[in-house]
């Protein structure tokens, strides 16, 4: 790997304080070839190839190998990120192909972050400037390679897909037979950017790169890597939080044919055999008496006694903009406080990582968000240096923040540690939902004034964890959480007196990350639900009054116009049908989302319609931010009608799909997402949908049966025909 | 105290060691080395492992190695030798239909049983067919479209 020279330098504050701060997406891409049960992915050697920076490596034959500093889950990441070096490039998009990079901080850290982490919806915004940098130099170098070769000035050269011309003599060469000269080049500094209106590649809804291989079974995935010699783990964590392994009877387990070692650690009993079958039969037949220790009476009642108190105090300022005492002492007052549920992740791959831990070295194959993390926290459990710690990555079956914890890694280097085989641990359903790193309880208390119809004064209390102390410590100043206050303090709307403030109030016992949406999660659902409420104390259309406080943020005026009309805002509907509106900036996006729901006698839910206005700025693969919306709209809306986790006795009572339900294709409406053109800068994706679809949802509701639902899950029960809020 | 099984997987017969009841999912993937399948839930909950038995659509997780014996098993890495299974794999890939993909094994499967015995689905036939797969990306409404351009023959 040779040193990057040309790869600018971004400022992680400017992003972290750019407001958005850190949600965090979610990703996939192996590399054309990556698994270990595949052909060998190719190591990334720049021996015989034009390799200008850390991103790009031309062979001889054109063939063009875009390293992936962002990992692919499923957003499409590879495909936008090969698209923004493409451009730059020149590049013949039929002859890329990409590579995951390897852990390295130094030549692939996000921006964002400072580490190697993929999440918060910052590959694009992040990565733009720095990878069209990358591209444009690397084609600066094949044109001066091309141009000493014809004895021309390079400014009389052109490229163009994966070729430079000299249109003059009607010369040209392609970039694999200029890959050895272009290499001899020095990589030149501050060569110009295109003009976005001369872009061929960005702004066109490209095929993926990543989904042939997952239509015939070819794709592979953390949970599918196959090697030589390897057995497969099942394990189980202690039930309660923060319990311990007692004692454990292994007599039964070990007779089970197949079954090859009971692994016991300090909180967790692993079973190894060669298939997952014995491996889950041998864990069955375990006799554990575990050490439930302090939490084993902990109830999610007395979490939310915790968060009620801790929400009651006052908070860190986070922002303050006028006399917000002055403020509300005037006008109409309105106050309300909402209230959101643990969640667990739940992605459709289970947590597993297959490690094969050597007297020399820890090599591990798994699919994570976080790869420079995974590696250290994997060299400290193995005993061996950070260079010691080989990490195989694979596409993600999911990430939406779990994979942003290396705990899983941990645990299976722990595991293979015992045995002198490769290991691969699998978690059940039930263990990936029982000890998840959840998404926090969260409240948030909205105190407002209306005059004249409009809100003349706007405080809001955010409690609930500090995601990001933990996970990313010098992010967190002065006691603010920026994450959990995202889009408080972002509200789009004008209020003259406006004051946010932030409660760190850590749930006993249960630990908490980012979930797909993160922060904004529960800022976008107070903030969008209590303007509801305000439009009708005064009043207002719901849509009206919002759009007489935007009128200082015309971008976001214009999606919530696009959004009333192409929804239907505003037309007759039947009896207990409604329509909903939220509008949200959503880091650096601006998204506008109508839902339209009917809610039957017995206060069941029916989705009829979704429609969602999104200005991202340039869209890099305008088919890409659709299936991110329409995708981010269903994972917010699952957890609006079913999400909850909930605990007693120190332990989550939910399992598996039975009950943590998700949405199925038979309760989908039909969804129409609207990529606005701009040329703005691209603003991030990944989370907007989540945070859109239930405060949209809520406020269809409320239209619908004027009930003011404040908490989520959505409780049908309180739905039922003759209620009333 | 295993006795050896035998099964036609793809049309090839396989034979290997494994206790009857052992479910189908982890013969494919632990044993045979076909990881295409997925483990998604454990309990017919979710759809990832979907597999063909004699044409329809079973979830493998919950499908004893006996029970299958002398049936003809189809996985996704041979679906595309399936006329139905051909047209949803192209139809996946007109519409964009996937995102992570791990749910998608199951997804083809079932929409390609559904095809081969209803070749032109109206939405409850695929609310019926499809309901038992979940999709955590939520590609739902594209998987909708591809089922019918699939069945149609037309283009995204």
């Amino acid at each position: 790997m040779i040193a990057d020279k040309t790869l600018p330098d971004v400022s992680r504050r400017s992003l972290l304080t750019g407001g958005l701060a850190t949600g965090f997406l979610l990703a996939f891409h192996l590399p054309l070839r990556a698994a270990v049960n595949e052909p060998e992915q190719p190591r990334d050697t720049t021996d015989g190839k034009f390799a200008p920076n850390a991103f790009i490596r031309i062979e001889d034959t054109g063939r063009t190998v875009l390293i992936m500093p962002q990992v692919e889950m499923g957003q499409g990441i590879y495909t936008s990120i090969s698209m923004i070096l493409a451009e730059e490039l020149d590049a013949d998009w039929a002859k890329v192909a990409v590579l995951h990079a390897p852990p390295n901080d130094q030549l692939y850290a996000n921006p964002a972050f400072g580490l190697q982490a993929t999440g918060g919806s910052t590959s694009i915004r992040a990565w733009w400037k720095p990878l069209r940098a990358a591209g444009a130099s690397a084609r600066a170098m094949l044109v001066q390679a091309a141009a000493t070769q014809w004895q021309v000035e390079p400014a009389s050269c052109t490229a163009s897909k994966g070729e430079v011309m000299h249109a003059a003599s009607g010369r040209k060469l392609g970039y694999g037979e200029l890959a050895l000269a272009a290499q001899a080049k020095t990589p030149p500094k501050d060569v110009p950017l295109k003009d976005p209106k001369d872009f061929v590649i960005i702004g066109q809804p490209l095929k993926r790169l990543d989904t042939p291989d997952k239509v015939n079974g070819k794709a592979v995935y953390g949970i599918d890597a196959i090697l030589p010699g390897m057995k497969i783990a099942a394990i189980a964590n202690c039930p309660v939080f923060g319990g311990k392994v007692g004692k454990v009877d292994d007599s039964a387990a070990v007779k089970i044919p197949g079954v090859r070692k009971v692994v016991v650690l300090e909180d967790t009993v692993a079973v190894i055999g060669d298939h997952m079958w014995a491996a889950k039969k041998g864990l069955d037949a375990l006799k554990i008496e575990w050490n439930e220790g302090p939490n084993a009476k902990l109830s999610t009642n007395d979490i939310w006694q915790h968060l009620r108190a801790a929400s009651a105090k006052d908070g860190v300022v986070a922002k303050s903009v006028g006399d917000i005492v002055k403020g509300l002492a005037s006008g109409d007052r309105f106050e309300a406080s909402f209230e959101l549920p643990f969640l667990a992740h739940a992605s459709m791959e289970p947590i597993n990582a297959t490690v094969h831990v050597r007297p020399d070295v820890c090599e591990i194959w798994t699919g994570t968000q976080i790869m420079t993390r995974v590696q250290s926290e994997a060299a400290k459990a193995a005993g061996l240096p950070v260079d010691k710690v080989i990490v195989n990555q694979h596409l993600l079956g999911g990430g939406f923040g779990r994979k942003l914890e290396p705990d899983m890694v941990v645990a299976a280097v722990k595991i293979a540690k015992q045995v002198d085989y490769p290991v691969k641990v699998i978690w059940t359903r039930e263990e990936d939902i029982q000890h998840d790193v959840y998404r926090p309880v969260y409240r948030d208390q909205v105190t407002a004034s209306l005059v004249d119809g409009k809100v003349a004064a706007w405080k809001y209390k955010v409690a609930g964890s500090a995601v990001l102390a933990r996970w990313l410590p010098p992010a967190f100043q002065k006691g603010i959480d920026i994450d959990a206050v995202d889009a408080a303090v972002d509200a789009p709307y004008d209020f003259a007196n406006f004051h946010v403030e932030y409660v760190r109030a850590e749930p006993p016992a249960v630990p908490t990350g980012f979930w797909r949406g993160v922060g904004p999660n529960n800022n976008v659902f107070a903030v969008e639900c209590a303007m509801d409420e305000l439009a009708r104390k005064a009043g207002k259309d719901p849509v009206e009054f919002r759009r007489s406080m935007l009128t200082k943020n015309p971008r976001m005026l214009a999606v919530l116009n696009l959004a009333a009309e192409k929804s239907g805002w505003g037309q007759p509907l039947p009896p207990r049908v409604g329509r909903g509106v939220c509008v949200q900036p959503s880091f650096a996006s601006f998204l506008a989302t109508v839902v339209e729901a009917e809610i039957d006698d017995i206060g069941e839910i029916v989705l009829r319609r979704i429609t969602s206005v999104v200005d991202t700025g340039i869209a890099v693969n305008p088919d890409t931010v659709k299936a991110q919306i329409e995708g981010g709209l269903v994972f917010g809306l699952t957890a609006a009608l079913y999400g909850e986790i909930t605990i007693e006795k120190g332990r989550v009572q939910q399992s598996n799909f039975h009950d943590y339900r998700m949405m199925r294709i038979n309760e989908m409406p039909k969804i129409e997402v609207i990529v606005v053109k701009s040329g703005e800068a691209p603003g991030g994706i990944g989370e907007a949908g989540v945070n859109a679809g239930p405060p949209a949802l809520r406020n269809a509701i409320y239209a619908a049966t004027g009930v003011a639902l404040r908490r989520l899950p959505i409780d049908r029960k309180l739905l039922a025909a003759g209620k009333k809020a | 105290m295993h006795m050896a099984t035998v099964l036609t997987i793809n049309g090839e017969t396989k034979s290997f060691d494994a206790p009857p009841e052992m479910p189908l999912l982890w013969v494919l993937r632990d044993v045979l080395g076909m990881t295409g399948t997925k483990f998604g839930c454990g309990i017919a909950q979710c759809g990832a492992c979907t597999v063909h038995v004699d044409g329809k659509a079973v979830r493998s997780c919950v499908l004893p190695v006996s029970a299958v014996a002398n049936r003809a098993i189809t996985t996704i890495e041979h679906v595309g030798s399936t006329p139905a299974g051909a047209k949803v794999q192209k139809a996946w890939l007109d519409a964009e239909v996937i995102q992570c993909g791990y749910c998608q094994s199951g997804q083809i499967m079932a929409a390609a049983a559904l095809l081969a015995a209803t070749p032109s689905p109206d939405d409850s036939d695929i609310d019926a067919a499809m309901a038992g797969n979940i999709c955590r990306c939520g590609t739902y409404v594209r998987i909708r479209e591809a089922i019918k351009q699939a069945a149609s023959g037309r283009q995204s």
